[in-house]
């Protein structure tokens, strides 16, 4: 009850659309001056508390990330820890048990942190730089386009498709990615373009 | 959802349904323990295994996977037979009343029109008698035998408790007890809500399954009431955004339709997008499609869209097939026609049916290029793991580009849930190594490829060159970037419709909302069902007012919701003709003589008088239907059709197989297994540890539930002399998989037509990547046949057969 209390207090005091601040900025009122010396010596009283949405079901549940630093200011930021954010209308602090678990997925070990390619009939992935993978990508996609885009149908119908290359946009990327994703695939030409609203 | 989660508190009766609430989407079904708690609502479960949603209800009935049409149907027909009605509701806000044409009709399992070389229906039949004065005709007396209303009763009457036991397999007394209990909600005062989920898409008639539910629904007066509603509970964090914002084949943003080749220019394409009204002063909101689509057009193209070049209409590509969904895709892959792929977040070896298939088709591939924060399958799908990914590497000469994205933590945006919920968040850590974010890749394959037509040229160039994209950094837009584009402004001066001497919207400044949006290129919009979400008055997805007055659930102020902040759809019809909430305890809106007020934005026009205009909006009718006229592809009322691979023939009709009009690729038809070889019905299913192939990826989830096995009943266990924790070997005609048995009560055997008929559980979630113990997916054995109307693959229902056998051999090449 302290804790739901405290973070509705820390709404008024922050304003909406805050987007973090401590747990000792919060101003708490004297009945609860005794917690606030108990967590003092907590370790996550000294992280940066960061809004988010849980990406697994819909339900999008509202969670806390705790992390060393302060993405925000363009700091290198260490998540220590996620929890239920207990101001949220619908999961009120509650996670279920693949939501409770969420810093495992982003401290998995098989997080992909470098650009690699498997070259044809190889048995391996090959680190390269971003450049590399991107440049490669733009040509491969370029001359599949350029070979095999369609202005105009039998009929002379200007039809402006491209089917010879697709693809699969995400399930958990935000709306304002999904924009962007929108517009440049469309605006090729690409047809097969589908999300996994699919399945 | 029509609803939103934090209404589920205010209903009577839930029904789970092609769903599993507690283990799929935990944290909302404790809405679902609230209202049983502190209303004493009851829970009805209907499912082929007993679930964990199931272990809390009040009534549990099981069912045969497929044949879910069958048991709605026959509790439309009981409520029907019995006079559970909301009469007042069903004869002013729904079809019931409408006179169809003559040529309408149903038999043997098929409705009037189909034609069995192009398994498809000639719909022109499917439709209302339409007057001399243009509008479709009524009898609101409900006599007329060609009223919609009657109709249905003779559709339904077969489907009498009898036929629900011998094509389902419920027993007839648990099948009464649901219809009794769901009939109950037919009172003004009693509401019911439908939670559904994969358990009812993932059919070859998935869409119908849906539509029966919609149907009883309105029949029941649920539609549009707090507590009430169809509730979809989407799967994964942002589908319900993505297809808002139309990344689907056949869509564009805001559920306008991709041009087909029959629409070779603007005018013909607006032609069929005209929805005037089918009733006397009707709403039909759809009429300022044009509105919505000119200014996408300036959102993608901006100055270079003007009217004289039809806003560049001929920029889109036109469709020359219904969709180039993911199913003819991979067909087209598998035909050696499609040379590039990218998996944007998306891990299609173990989401889409016939894994053989899928395998070959990806190494048909010139390129693939997969954008993700962990490790995929599908990125590795070249990778031989012994039995697991069984693959002669040194022969797929598919380069793969594998690229690291940031995942939730990492980045700053809206999500948009179930309940659409535009929920905003914001990134708490830092990327590991060189992962970038989706919207830093987008821009960099876009200006790369934009930079090599500027030196090159080659195929039409056109749409690239002149793509919107103004951004500080057009190396990476910004999410505030991006969602005030999706939001829409003004290009020129915007002048009030009242008052033309005054600026509505001044050129620069956002629109408040769609209701600004013009057809005359006068302003942009990304997506127009989402403008409002960043106007002037700032970003309403960070809002978080949580303050809710009089606990009714809608919590206006948190977030944005779409349409224009609208919590309850349809929330006109929680109230009668005259506009007083049915049930003055669940009270939305009501009209208090001048406008419409109350606890949410209202679905209709604030003074638009309630006995003049009707609730449904967006239909050309005014009123929602239980016949849908032309609008599926598969009939006009739900029927019942069995799965492409069913243990018995279809009691309707037995030369009928699967869904009547779905696509069936040639290669996929050999492929459909018989009961005769295959005899026990397969079924897919998630456990509520983990989330699809993610969760493998973390140490805990992939703990929890460690490893792959597949549920039988202890019948079938004794039967084909199956241990309990044994390994078994379970294959369809298209694969086969080793798992633990997991022997159990949980799952019985139904008689159905007179036949024993065994079910086979099979959990999603293993692969050969991550942190848990290698295993296999059930997507290994389902059948490459989606649904007919939208190609959801049918991973539900499908036939195997199961033995004892050995563990699989992890030895590698």
């Amino acid at each position: 009850m302290n804790v739901e209390l405290s973070r509705r207090g820390f709404l008024k005091l922050a304003g909406a659309g805050a987007a973090g601040t401590t747990l000792g900025a919060m101003g708490f009122g004297e009945a609860e001056a005794a917690t606030v010396a108990h967590v003092r010596q907590f370790k996550l009283t000294a992280t940066t508390e960061v809004r988010n949405t849980c990406p697994y079901c819909s339900v999008a549940c509202g969670i806390i990330i705790y992390a060393k630093g302060d993405a925000s200011k363009g700091e290198k930021a260490d998540i220590l820890h996620i929890e239920g954010d207990v101001d949220h209308p619908t999961n009120r602090g509650t996670l279920c048990p693949k939501g409770a678990a969420l810093k495992d997925f982003v401290h998995s070990a098989t997080r992909l942190k470098y650009p690699m390619i498997r070259k044809s009939g190889s048995d391996r992935f090959e680190r390269v730089s971003w450049d590399q993978a991107l440049d490669r990508i733009a040509r491969l996609m370029k001359d599949d386009r350029d070979a095999n885009f369609l202005t105009h149908n039998e009929a002379g119908v200007p039809v402006n498709r491209w089917t010879s290359t697709g693809m699969l946009a995400a399930s958990a990327t935000t709306n304002e990615t999904a924009w962007a994703t929108f517009k440049v695939a469309k605006t090729l030409g690409i047809v097969g373009f589908d999300n996994q609203a699919r399945v | 959802m029509t609803n939103a989660w934090t209404d589920i508190k205010n209903t009577d009766l839930v029904v789970v349904m092609g769903g599993n609430a507690a283990e799929a989407h935990p944290c909302g079904f404790k809405w679902v323990t609230e209202a049983k708690a502190h209303r004493g609502a009851k829970l009805i479960v209907v499912d082929p295994r007993y679930t964990r949603t199931a272990s809390v209800s009040d009534l549990y009935a099981p069912i045969r996977p497929g044949t879910d049409i069958a048991f709605l149907s026959g509790v439309i027909n009981y409520c029907m037979a019995n006079g559970k009605v909301q009469w007042e509701y069903l004869r002013n806000f729904t079809n019931a009343s409408f006179i169809v044409k003559d040529g309408f009709a149903y038999q043997d399992g098929l409705f009037s029109g189909y034609n069995e070389e192009k398994r498809d229906y000639d719909r022109t039949s499917w439709d209302y008698v339409i007057g001399e004065d243009g509008f479709a005709v009524t009898d609101p007396s409900l006599q007329h035998p060609r009223c919609v209303w009657n109709l249905l009763k003779e559709h339904v009457s077969v489907y009498t408790p009898e036929m629900v036991e011998r094509i389902c397999g419920t027993p007839k007394e648990k099948f009464l007890k649901v219809a009794e209990l769901i009939s109950t909600c037919s009172a003004p005062g009693k509401v019911m809500t439908s939670m559904y989920a994969l358990g009812w898409t993932q059919h070859s008639s998935g869409s119908q399954n849906i539509r029966a539910m919609a149907m009883l629904q309105l029949i029941l007066g649920n539609i549009g009431m707090r507590g009430g509603g169809m509730n979809a509970l989407r799967g994964h964090s942002n589908i319900q955004g993505l297809t808002d914002l139309g990344l689907m084949s056949h869509l564009l943003t805001g559920y306008l339709n991709m041009p087909t080749e029959k629409e070779p220019d603007f005018a013909k394409y607006m032609e069929t997008r005209q929805f005037k009204p089918l009733r006397p002063g009707q709403t039909s909101y759809w009429q300022n499609y044009r509105k919505f689509m000119v200014s996408f057009q300036k959102a993608m193209w901006g100055d270079s869209a003007t009217a004289e070049n039809d806003w560049n209409y001929h920029y889109l590509p036109k469709l020359d097939v219904p969709s180039y969904d993911v199913l003819r895709m991979f067909e087209l892959m598998y035909d050696g026609k499609v040379n590039g792929y990218i998996c944007q977040g998306f891990n299609p070896l173990l989401a889409f049916p016939n894994r053989a298939k899928l395998t070959a088709a990806l190494s048909k591939l010139k390129f693939l290029i997969t954008m993700d924060p962990l490790e995929t399958e599908t990125a590795r799908f070249w990778e031989n793991h012994g039995e697991y990914n069984d693959v002669d590497t040194a022969s797929i000469e598919t380069e793969v580009i594998q690229l690291p994205t940031t995942c939730f933590a990492e980045e700053e945006g809206s999500l948009t849930n179930s309940g659409r919920w535009l929920q905003w968040h914001w990134a708490g850590g830092t990327p590991p190594g060189e992962a970038q974010h989706d919207t830093w890749i987008m821009a960099q394959i876009f200006l790369r490829m934009r930079e090599l037509y500027r030196k090159e040229g080659g195929a039409f160039p056109d749409p690239l060159m002149n793509l919107s994209w103004d951004y500080a950094d057009p190396n990476e837009p910004t999410a505030e970037e991006l969602a005030r584009e999706i939001n829409g402004r003004a290009l020129t001066d915007v002048m009030d419709p009242a008052d033309p001497t005054k600026v509505l919207v001044p050129a620069g400044k956002q629109v408040l909302n769609f209701s600004q949006l013009k057809d005359d290129g006068s302003t942009m919009c990304g997506c127009w069902i989402y403008s409002g979400c960043f106007n002037e008055q700032g970003n309403n997805m960070a809002r978080r007012d949580n303050h809710d007055p009089d606990e009714t659930g809608a919590y206006l102020g948190w977030t944005f919701a779409w349409p224009v902040n609208r919590r309850t759809l349809y929330n006109r019809a929680s109230a009668d003709l005259s506009g007083k909430p049915w049930d003055p305890t669940r009270k939305i809106i009501e009209w208090n003589g001048e406008k419409w007020t109350g606890y949410d934005v209202p679905d209709i026009s604030p003074t638009a008088k309630p006995e003049e205009v009707g609730p449904f909006i967006m239909n050309q009718e005014g009123v929602s239907r239980l016949f849908t006229r032309g609008m599926m592809r598969d009939g006009p009322f739900p029927a019942h059709m069995e799965p492409f691979e069913a243990p018995i023939p279809n009691v309707m009709n037995p030369k009928m197989v699967g869904n009547p009009v779905s696509r069936v690729f040639v290669t996929d038809a050999e492929e459909f297994g018989t009961s005769a070889e295959f005899p026990y019905v397969g079924t897919s299913y998630r456990l509520t540890e983990h989330f699809h192939y993610w969760t493998k990826h973390n140490r805990v989830n992939a703990a929890l539930q460690p490893e792959f096995f597949v549920e039988i009943s202890e019948e079938l266990a004794k039967e084909k002399g199956i241990e309990k924790g044994g390994w078994v070997r379970v294959w369809s005609k298209r694969g086969s998989v080793k798992a633990k048995a997991v022997v159990t009560k949980r799952i019985r055997p139904l008689v159905c037509d007179g036949k024993t008929v065994h079910v086979v559980g099979i959990p999603l979630h293993w692969g050969f990547t991550g942190a848990a113990k290698k295993g296999f997916g059930p997507n290994s054995l389902t059948p490459f046949v989606g649904d007919a109307n939208i190609e959801t693959p049918e991973s539900k229902a499908f036939l195997v057969n199961i033995e004892p056998s050995s563990g699989p051999e992890e030895a590698s090449a």
